[in-house]
C-alpha cells in the first residue's frame, strides 16, 4: 500500500516533466496532474508496476472547469473564452488496496488527451461520455463517437459545458418548455 | 348506457346496436404494449401484479406494438427516446390509444427547465389520451386513468372517434 507522495516519487522519477505536480491542501483527496499527452505512458506504467498495479479504473469524469474570460454573444448568452477543460482518472489497485487520482488539464480551444483505453478497457464508455457531454476528444480511441445524445446531435455542441445553449428544435420537437 | 343494461327478449338473446358492442369489446380487452421508460414503469409492473391486477380489467403486456391497443407512457421521454415512440406508436394498429403516465411524460416533469435531453411532454410527438399525473403516480392512480379511458371508449362512436 501507498501513498500518493510515494507514488508521486516513483513517477517523477520515471517520467520526469510530464508529472507536473501533486495537489494535496484540499479538502477532498490528493491528485497528480499529469501532460494530456503523456497520460496513456504514465496509466501503462501505473498498471503494470510491481509495486502499484493499478488494475482497476473505478472512474472518468470529464469537467468544464470555466475558468477562461466570461463574455456576452451577439444573443445575449454567455460564452467562455479561453481557460481548461478537465479529466480526472480515478484508480485503484485491488491486490495493493491503493487508491489514486490524476488530473490532466487541456486548453478549451483544443481539448486533444490520450486515450486509456487500451489500458483499461473500462475507459471506452467513460471517454465516450467525457466526449459527449464535455467535447473532450481522446487520441487513438478506437470508437469515439456520442453514448449518450442522439448520434444526430449538432456537431459541437457538448450539454455539460457551462456555456451551452440548448437548441430550439430538435429533428422537428420543440425542445424547450 | 353499456351493452348488458339493454333488454333481454329471449334468454340467450341480447339486443343491441353495433357501436355499444365494438365499444364494450374494445374497453374490456385493452391489450397494453409491454413497455417502460424509467421508475413509472416499477408502478406500472407493480399495477400488473397479483395487488392490484391489471389483467382484471383485461389489460394484459404484449410484446409487440402490432398486437396492442394501448401504449402506457410510463416514465421520462428523453429526446432520442421520443424518435422510437413516435415510430412504435404508428406500428400499432387502429384503434389505439395513449397513457401519458407520471410528470415526466405529462409535461417534462423535474427536467422540465434544465433537461437538455428531456423532451417536455410526450403529447408533443403522438396524441395523448389520458394524463395520469404523479411522480410516479400509485398504481391506484393508474388504475383511475384506465378506468377513465374506458369511459372514453364507451363513449366513442363509429363516425367519430373520440378517443
Amino acid at each position: 500500500m501507498k501513498s500518493a507522495e510515494e507514488i508521486f516519487d516513483i513517477l517523477k522519477v520515471k517520467f520526469g516533466n510530464s508529472i507536473i505536480e501533486l495537489k494535496k491542501d484540499l479538502p477532498v483527496e490528493p491528485f497528480i496532474s499529469v501532460n494530456p499527452f503523456e497520460i496513456d505512458k504514465v496509466s501503462y506504467f501505473l498498471r503494470n508496476n510491481e509495486e502499484l498495479q493499478f488494475d482497476s479504473l473505478m472512474n472518468l469524469s470529464g469537467v468544464d472547469d470555466a475558468n477562461g474570460q466570461s463574455v456576452n454573444d451577439e444573443e445575449g448568452g454567455l460564452k467562455i473564452i479561453g481557460g481548461t477543460l478537465s479529466v480526472y482518472y480515478h484508480i485503484e489497485s485491488t491486490k495493493l488496496k491503493h487508491k489514486l487520482c490524476l488530473k490532466v488539464s487541456v486548453p478549451r480551444e483544443s481539448p486533444e488527451v490520450a486515450s486509456v483505453y487500451y489500458v483499461w478497457r473500462h475507459a471506452d464508455w467513460h471517454e465516450r461520455e467525457a466526449y459527449d457531454l464535455v467535447g473532450i476528444k481522446f487520441l487513438n480511441h478506437p470508437d469515439l463517437r456520442r453514448i449518450l445524445m442522439p448520434y444526430d446531435w449538432e456537431a459541437g455542441s457538448h450539454p455539460l459545458r457551462k456555456d451551452y445553449k440548448n437548441p430550439e428544435f430538435y429533428q422537428g420537437m420543440k425542445v424547450p418548455y | 348506457m353499456g351493452l348488458l343494461d339493454k333488454q333481454l327478449t329471449d334468454d340467450n338473446i341480447v339486443v343491441t346496436n353495433i357501436e355499444d358492442l365494438f365499444n364494450w369489446a374494445r374497453l374490456s380487452s385493452l391489450w397494453q404494449m409491454s413497455f417502460g421508460l424509467a421508475c413509472c414503469a416499477i408502478e406500472m409492473m407493480a399495477t400488473s401484479a397479483s395487488h392490484y391486477d391489471f389483467d382484471r380489467f383485461g389489460v394484459m403486456p404484449r410484446p409487440s406494438p402490432r398486437q396492442s391497443d394501448v401504449i402506457i407512457i410510463s416514465g421520462t421521454v428523453t429526446l432520442k427516446m421520443a424518435i422510437r415512440i413516435k415510430r412504435l406508436y404508428e406500428q400499432m394498429p387502429d384503434p389505439k390509444y395513449v397513457i401519458s403516465m407520471g410528470s415526466c411524460s405529462n409535461c417534462g416533469g423535474p427536467y422540465w427547465e434544465h433537461g437538455y435531453h428531456v423532451l417536455k411532454g410526450v403529447d408533443r410527438v403522438i396524441p395523448v389520451d389520458v394524463y395520469v399525473p404523479g411522480c410516479p403516480p400509485r398504481p391506484e392512480a393508474l388504475l383511475e386513468g384506465l378506468l377513465k379511458l374506458q369511459e372514453k371508449i364507451r363513449n366513442e362512436t363509429i363516425v367519430k372517434k373520440s378517443a
